[in-house]
C-alpha cells in the first residue's frame, strides 16, 4: 500500500502527540507506559467501556465531519462548538416543550438540532459569500453568541430542579438512549446517535464523491474563481457548505445533549467542537478517515477517567495530547515538505546508482 | 444614574484592563502579518504562571509577590507564544489551526500541571493587588471619583503600555517595519527588513501582553487560577477587529465591551439595570463586531498580509 502524503502527516502528528504526552507524564513523575496502558484499558476493557468509547466518539464523528465538510469547500469551520451548542439547545427545547410519543418526538428533536446548527452555520457562510467577512472570525463570534444565548435562555425557560446552571432532564421519549442498546452494552452511555453518525458518514461520503453538488463544493474549495468561471455558483456553494457543516455539528449537539447526557449545562462551550478540528485533520478530511479518528479520540477521552483512578495522572493529559496533535497537524506543509525531501533523496540515490551502472556498461563497451 | 455609573465604573475598568492589554498584544501580532487566535490560551498561561509564582512567593514577600507574579506571567506568555511563532513563521503552518492548538494546549496543560501541584487544579492567592486613591487628582469633582479613586496600579501600567505601543507602532522605525511586514512582506524584505525576525518579535509581544492580561485578571478581580479565562481572549480579538487594528480604536472598543459586560454582571444587584436583559448585553460585543465587519467589508483596515505565511519567492 502506498501511503499518501496526508496520511503520513496524520500518522506523524499522532505519533508526536503521543510522544509529547509520554514526555509530559514522565516530567510530572509518572510512568508513561503505565499511563497509556490504563488509558487504553479504560476505554476498552469491557462491553460497558467500549459502549462509552463509542458514545464519546459519536459527537466527535459529527463535529469532525462538520469541519471536514467545510474544509472541502476551502472554509475553516471553527464554529462547530457553537453550532453544536445551539443544536443541543434546540433539541432540549423541543424535547422539554412537547409531550408526544417517542416515534414522533425524537425525529422532531433531531430536526430542531439540525436546523439550529444549520442556521448557526448559515450566518458565517452568508457573511463570507456576500460581504467577504472571514468565516473564522464570524464563526468565533457565533460561538460566543451561542454560549451567552444558552447561558441566559436555559435558566429562564428550562431551569433544572436543583441547579440554576443546568436544564431540566429531558424525558425518555425525547432521548436518543434506548433500553435495548444500553442493555446490550451493560448500561453504557451508547445511544442511537452512534448509528446516526455512521449514517452521516455514509451520506457525506456519497454527497462529496457521487453527486454534482459535492463536485461543485469541492471545485469551489480548489479554486473559487476558476469554478465561478466554469459556471458554478461559488457564493451559493459557500453558503450551502457552511449550512451543511452547521447541520452536522447541530446533529452532533443532539447526540451529546439528548443522547450521551440528558441535560444541557450553561457556561460551557463544548470541547467536542474544537476536537472536531483534530478529528478532521487526522481523518485527512475524508468521511471514513474522520470516523476512525473520532473513535481514536473517543478512546482517549473515555479512558482518561480510569487512568486517573489507577495512576496519579490527571485526566487532562488526554486533552493535552489531542491539542498537541492539532498543533503538529498545523505543520502539515512542513511535514509534507520533509516527506518529499526524503522521497527526493531516495530517488536521487536510486538515480546515481543507475548512472553508475550505466557508466560501468559504457566502460565495458569501451 | 450618575450614582450607578460611579458604582459600576471601578468594576468596568478592572474588567477592561486585561482585555485592553490582550487586544494590544493581538494588534502587534496581526499588524506584523500573523493572525493570533491563540490569545485566549496565552492569557490562560499567564493566569496559571502568575498564580503559581505569586502563591509560592507570597509566603516570603506578601506585599510585592503580585508584581513578580505579573512579571512571570509576562515572560511565560512570551515563551509560550514561541510555539505559535515557530509553527506559523518557520514552518508555514496554518495560523488558525496553530492558534486553535495553542488555546487547547494551554487550557489542558495548565490544568494538568495545576492538578499535579494542588490536586484540585485551582491555585489560590491570598494577597491580591491593593486598590489605591491617586492623591490630589481624586479630589477633582466627578472625574476624580470615576478615574482616580480605588484604582489598581496595573491600570496605569497598561495605559502606559498603550501609549508606548502607539508610540512604537507609529513613531519609530521598528513600528514602521512591523506594519510593513503586515501589509506587504516582500516589499519590506526588499527594503532590507528581516521579516522573520520582526514577526517573531511581534508574536512574542502578543504572547507577553496576553500573558500579562491573564496575570492581571488573577491579581485584580479573580484571586484564583481555575483553568479558564471564560472567553476573554476571544473578546479581546473582537475588540481588536471592532477597533479596526488601531491602538485608540482598541481602547474605545475594550472599554465599550468591558462596560457592557460589567453592566450585565451586576444587573442582578442594581435594579435600574436589570431592565436591560443580560443576553443582549453579553452578546452585544460579538454582534457589533459582526456588524462592523460587514460595514467595513469594502474598506477594512485589516493588515493586508495577515494570516499568510511569508514566502520569499512569491511576487
Amino acid at each position: 500500500m502506498k501511503l499518501n502524503k496526508e496520511g503520513v502527516v496524520a500518522l506523524v502528528a499522532v505519533f508526536l502527540g503521543l510522544a509529547a504526552g509520554a514526555i509530559l507524564m514522565s516530567l510530572t513523575g509518572n510512568n508513561p507506559f503505565q499511563g497509556y496502558f490504563y488509558l487504553v484499558r479504560g476505554g476498552l476493557m469491557n462491553a460497558e467501556r467500549i459502549g462509552n468509547t463509542l458514545a464519546t466518539a459519536t459527537p466527535l464523528i459529527l463535529t469532525g465531519l462538520s469541519v471536514a465538510f467545510a474544509f472541502k469547500t476551502g472554509l475553516f469551520n471553527i464554529g462547530a462548538a457553537g453550532q453544536m451548542l445551539i443544536g443541543g439547545l434546540a433539541a432540549t427545547a423541543v424535547g422539554l416543550s412537547l409531550d408526544l410519543p417517542k416515534i414522533i418526538l425524537l425525529p422532531l428533536v433531531l430536526l430542531a438540532a439540525i436546523l439550529g446548527g444549520a442556521i448557526w452555520g448559515f450566518l458565517p457562510g452568508f457573511l463570507k459569500a456576500r460581504y467577504n467577512v472571514h468565516e473564522v472570525v464570524a464563526s468565533i463570534m457565533m460561538n460566543w453568541i451561542a454560549y451567552w444565548t444558552v447561558y441566559y435562555v436555559v435558566p429562564q425557560y428550562f431551569k433544572g430542579a436543583y441547579l440554576e446552571t443546568e436544564s431540566r432532564k429531558i424525558s425518555e421519549a425525547a432521548s436518543l438512549k434506548v433500553e435495548w442498546l444500553t442493555d446490550l452494552f451493560d448500561g453504557s452511555y451508547i445511544n442511537l446517535g452512534f448509528f446516526l453518525a455512521i449514517l452521516a458518514v455514509v451520506v457525506v461520503a456519497f454527497l462529496l464523491n457521487r453527486t454534482t453538488i459535492g463536485y461543485e463544493l469541492k471545485a469551489v474549495g480548489f479554486n473559487r474563481f476558476a469554478s465561478e468561471y466554469a459556471g458554478i455558483g461559488a457564493n451559493r456553494s459557500i453558503v450551502l457548505s457552511m449550512m451543511i457543516a452547521g447541520a452536522l455539528a447541530g446533529l452532533g449537539g443532539a447526540t451529546f445533549y439528548v443522547g450521551y447526557a440528558s441535560i444541557i449545562q450553561i457556561g460551557v462551550l463544548p470541547s467536542q467542537g474544537f476536537d472536531g478540528v483534530a478529528v478532521s485533520l487526522l481523518g485527512v478530511n475524508s468521511p471514513w478517515g474522520v470516523f476512525g479518528a473520532a473513535i481514536f479520540l473517543g478512546l482517549l477521552h473515555s479512558g482518561k477517567g480510569f487512568m486517573n483512578a489507577m495512576t496519579k495522572i490527571p485526566p487532562e493529559i488526554a486533552d493535552t495530547i489531542i491539542a498537541t496533535i492539532i498543533y503538529f497537524s498545523a505543520m502539515a506543509v512542513f511535514i509534507e515538505g520533509f516527506w518529499e525531501w526524503i522521497d527526493r533523496k531516495k530517488r536521487v540515490r536510486a538515480n546515481t546508482t543507475e548512472v553508475n551502472q550505466d557508466e560501468e556498461i559504457i566502460g565495458g563497451v569501451r | 444614574m450618575l450614582d450607578i455609573i460611579v458604582q459600576v465604573f471601578p468594576y468596568a475598568i478592572a474588567f477592561t484592563i486585561p482585555l485592553l492589554i490582550t487586544a494590544l498584544g493581538g494588534l502587534f501580532s496581526e499588524r506584523s502579518g500573523v493572525v493570533n487566535i491563540g490569545l485566549e490560551g496565552l492569557m490562560v498561561v499567564g493566569f496559571f504562571v502568575g498564580a503559581l509564582v505569586t502563591a509560592k512567593l507570597e509566603v516570603f514577600i506578601p506585599g510585592s509577590a503580585v508584581w513578580f507574579g505579573l512579571l512571570a506571567a509576562f515572560i511565560a506568555g512570551a515563551l509560550f507564544s514561541l510555539l505559535h511563532a515557530f509553527a506559523s513563521i518557520n514552518l508555514n503552518a496554518n495560523q488558525v489551526i496553530s492558534g486553535t492548538a495553542i488555546n487547547m494546549i494551554a487550557g489542558a496543560l495548565t490544568v494538568y500541571l495545576a492538578r499535579n501541584i494542588t490536586g484540585s487544579g485551582n491555585i489560590h492567592i491570598i494577597h491580591g493587588m491593593v486598590r489605591r486613591n491617586i492623591p490630589v487628582l481624586d479630589k477633582i469633582p466627578i472625574l476624580g471619583k470615576l478615574f482616580f479613586t480605588q484604582t489598581y496600579a496595573t491600570t496605569w501600567l497598561v495605559l502606559a503600555i498603550l501609549f508606548g505601543s502607539w508610540f512604537i507602532l507609529y513613531k519609530t522605525a521598528f513600528g514602521l517595519r512591523l506594519r510593513a511586514c503586515g501589509e506587504h512582506p516582500q516589499a519590506a524584505d526588499s527594503a532590507g527588513v528581516n521579516v522573520y525576525r520582526i514577526r517573531y518579535l511581534a508574536v512574542m509581544i502578543s504572547g507577553a501582553f496576553a500573558g500579562l492580561g491573564g496575570g492581571i485578571i488573577l491579581v485584580t478581580y479573580s484571586g484564583e487560577f481555575n483553568g479558564s479565562v471564560a472567553g476573554l481572549g476571544f473578546l479581546a480579538l473582537a475588540a481588536l477587529i471592532f477597533g479596526q487594528w488601531k491602538p485608540l480604536g482598541i481602547l474605545g472598543a475594550t472599554f465599550f465591551f468591558g462596560f457592557a459586560s460589567t453592566i450585565a454582571n451586576v444587573s442582578q444587584v442594581i435594579p435600574t439595570l436589570s431592565r436591560i436583559p443580560g443576553i443582549i448585553l453579553k452578546n452585544f460585543p460579538y454582534l457589533v463586531t459582526l456588524i462592523v465587519l460587514v460595514i467595513f467589508s469594502k474598506s477594512s483596515h485589516a493588515p493586508r498580509a495577515s494570516g499568510e505565511p511569508y514566502d520569499k519567492g512569491k511576487r
